[in-house]
């Protein structure tokens, strides 16, 4: 099926071609099917927010698109060529990376060790700790970090922001293009989530695609350039922000559609195993809308 | 990050003072990072104590001699063990891997009338295909490794019983193998080995601060290592010294004196595998696995790979370890690697400071928790206590290096640090 409001591409990204585009995109959990019919595009220098209600799919897209695992079906392309990822180090290879909503981080590892896991820079075999050391610096340092007392301290010691601030430095060490971050803000406080939220629209600003998945809808339209949302699985619609209002946004989290938005009516009750339609109120639990 | 501090009070290239090393040492063992502390103090204070007790058989050269060849199994088997306790895993079936390996090794050894060499690489690719095994159940189907490795212990303990029969003994004969756990250096072969050993520790740490200053990176103060450079040169001197002296009985007959022989491999071993825990890609990716697996495959470590990696060199240096108990007994028998080997190889590397949960420990911890373990042992030997006494000495030290590593990581937690 697809969605029959879904604004096109070009009109969410404002006229740029998308640097990473799923059409048709499938998943399912055994009998649970958690994608259905996906059609997601961000576009460089520009912050993408993905939205959607608990269980809405949007941790299992983005595990999809880093190559955690393979979609069922639907096509994937990066850069307008088609592309299969089915490993982390393809989507790496691609230039994309994603900071995980249950931090990926080495509790027991300082975080020069962290922001290099897997990539280690070696020298005839050797760990080139100088090397990781002085570029883990310039990389803190050109993201403006200036909180984090000493490099070589381990992550276990770090604040929520300070570790998000590692996981967010580390995606953007190698010549990343899409950098996808899940809930980055979601256990921060004032101060912090405000520092977080520079560094995602610094991060766009540099040129990166950003992909940002939360459920503060404040913080989402502080930074985000257009707005994807999620519905059971199903994508709503893909808009540019400036063109909704919260509002609608709510309801399309909550119903699947909001006016001419959104998935048609029939879409937008149908409902899948295990999966809940939720058409009464427009305020949906995890929802923040003042 | 509410504190925002200074650009200028990060982390610069500033030389730290003896003083921020010590304060940042102290600061470090009362956050709960304790290293190798406890086993240190621990091996002193067993040292005096024993050496009040039995001030003549204690000290003696001969006993100390015989206390490196009593360990060095237990120390090669334990180094093994910590890759696996490095994971959050273990290996209950090192023990027996240890006396199988042995066992083959003895096998081509005089049933196949094979030179050394060859009996050694029998024995050696025994332990790797043992280690194999596990590996993949572990890593491929997920069974738990101590479940795994149970079933090893048990299995394993009838293999050795079947290659070598009922009551059965095989005796080692080969000149080579026999040295391996029983001889000594040249009295100058064990001074060259402290020159080298002395002169490579320092190179090392100099050129490694040198190129971090020219980096512009934090490195230790010149004074920090030559004071540690010095203690090194301090410490082996005098065990050099005091392993130099004759400890015959009878000298005219048949002189001992001299480095043990097994102080060479356990040096190799030392140094290989220190580098390739801390200073390679794969080391690094060892600890990963252990502290996070989940974040360790999500930066795209293969951590089957690696798990898989381990517990190959596990089995394998049991089998090195079974190479030396049997030098020691100049012989392999159904009981070599068994009985309380295993048990006390993983208490060596508890005791040494390695953690039982994964992510923390170093090879050195092997070395320590050994010499410990064989101490008590050892000491409680020459003190005339029976078994019984020995088990439970041994057992309340393992408790109460197992505390200090639950202590240090609750302490850890409070203050930030794993
Ligand atoms: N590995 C899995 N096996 C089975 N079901 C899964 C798996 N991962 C996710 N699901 C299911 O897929 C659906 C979507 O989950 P997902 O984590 O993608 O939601 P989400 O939008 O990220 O939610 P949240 O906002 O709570 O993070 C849920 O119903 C979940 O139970
Ligand atoms: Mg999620």
């Amino acid at each position: 099926m697809t969605s029959p409001s879904t604004v096109t591409d070009t009109a969410a990204g404002g006229g740029m071609p998308p640097l990473l585009s799923l059409r048709g995109v499938n998943k399912s959990f055994g009998a649970v099917h958690v994608l259905q019919e996906v059609d997601f595009d961000a576009f460089p220098g520009q912050v993408t927010a993905l939205v959607g209600d608990n269980g809405a799919g949007k941790s299992t897209l983005i595990k999809g698109i880093a190559g955690i695992y393979g979609f069922d079906s639907g096509s994937y392309s990066f850069d307008g060529h088609d592309v299969t990822v089915t490993s982390p180090k393809q989507a790496n290879a691609l230039g994309i990376e994603v900071v995980y909503q249950d931090l990926a981080l080495c509790d027991n590892l300082d975080i020069v060790h962290n922001l290099f896991l897997g990539r280690e820079i070696t020298k005839h075999g050797r760990l080139d700790e100088a090397t990781m050391e002085r570029r883990a610096k310039e990389t803190l340092a050109g993201l403006s970090v200036r909180t984090v007392k000493s490099i070589r301290q381990q992550v276990a010691s770090l604040s929520g922001g300070q570790r998000q601030t590692v996981a967010i430095a580390r995606s953007v060490l190698w010549n990343s293009k899409v950098v996808i971050l899940d809930e980055p803000t979601a256990a921060l406080g004032v101060a912090q989530t405000e520092q977080v939220l520079k560094l995602v629209r610094r991060l766009a600003d540099n040129g990166l695609a950003v992909v940002l998945i939360s459920h503060n809808l404040n913080d989402v339209f502080e930074v985000a350039d257009s707005i994807s949302v999620l519905y059971l699985g199903r994508m709503a619609a893909q808009v540019r922000a400036g063109e909704v209002n919260r509002n609608q946004v709510v309801e399309l989290i909550t119903g699947g559609r909001s006016g001419d938005l959104g998935l048609g009516p029939a879409d937008a009750l149908a409902t899948s195993p295990g999966q809940r339609p939720d058409p009464t109120g427009p305020l949906g639990a995890n929802v923040e809308a003042s | 990050m509410t504190t925002t501090l200074a650009p200028e009070e990060i982390e610069t290239g500033t030389q730290p003072t003896i003083r921020d090393a010590v304060n940042d040492y102290l600061s470090r063992v009362r956050g709960g990072d304790v290293g190798a502390l406890p086993a240190v103090l621990g091996l002193v204070a067993l040292t005096i104590v024993f050496a009040a007790l039995r001030p003549t058989t204690f000290t003696n050269a001969f006993n100390f001699a015989n206390l490196i060849h009593q360990s060095a199994a237990l120390i090669v088997i334990a180094m093994g063990l910590v890759f696996v306790l490095l994971l959050g895993e273990i290996d209950l079936s090192a023990g027996y891997a240890a006396g199988t390996g042995a066992a083959v090794m003895g096998i081509v050894l005089t049933r196949q009338g094979q030179p050394w060499y060859l009996a050694v690489l029998a024995g050696l690719a025994t332990g790797a295909v043992i280690g194999a095994c596990i590996g993949l159940l572990v890593s491929r189907l997920g069974i738990p490794s101590f479940v795994v490795t149970l079933a090893a212990f048990l299995g394993l303990q009838g293999v050795l019983l079947q290659l070598i029969g009922e009551g059965g003994t095989i005796s080692l004969r080969d000149k080579t193998l026999l040295a391996l756990n029983n001889n000594n250096l040249p009295v100058w072969g064990g001074w060259v080995l402290f020159v080298v050993v002395v002169a490579g520790y320092a190179a090392v740490t100099f050129s490694r601060a040198t190129s971090r200053r020219k980096g512009g990176l934090h490195a230790d103060a010149t004074e920090i290592i030559l004071a540690k450079v010095a203690v090194l040169a301090v410490l082996l001197g005098a065990a050099t010294f005091f392993l130099s002296r004759e400890r015959s009985r009878n000298a005219a007959v048949s002189s001992i004196k001299g480095v043990p022989e097994v102080v060479l491999l356990l040096l190799v071993l030392l140094v290989g595998l220190n580098f390739l825990l801390g200073r390679t890609s794969f080391g690094r990716h060892v600890y990963a696995v252990g502290g996070n697996a989940e974040a360790a495959r999500r930066a795209g470590i293969n951590v089957p790979r690696v798990r898989l990696i381990c517990f190959v060199m596990c089995s394998t240096l049991a089998a090195v370890g079974g190479f030396l108990l049997a030098s020691y007994d100049n012989s392999v028998s159904p009981t070599t690697g068994g009985s309380d080997t295993l048990l006390y190889a993983v208490g060596a590397a508890v005791i040494g400071g390695t953690s039982l949960f994964g992510g923390k420990g170093k090879v050195m911890d092997a070395v320590l928790g050994g010499l410990v373990i064989a101490v008590i042992i050892n000491g409680m030997g020459l003190l005339n206590q029976p078994s019984a006494v020995v088990y439970m000495v041994t057992g309340i030290v393992l408790l109460v290096a197992a505390s200090v590593d639950a202590i240090s990581r609750r302490r850890a937690a409070a203050t930030g640090r794993v």
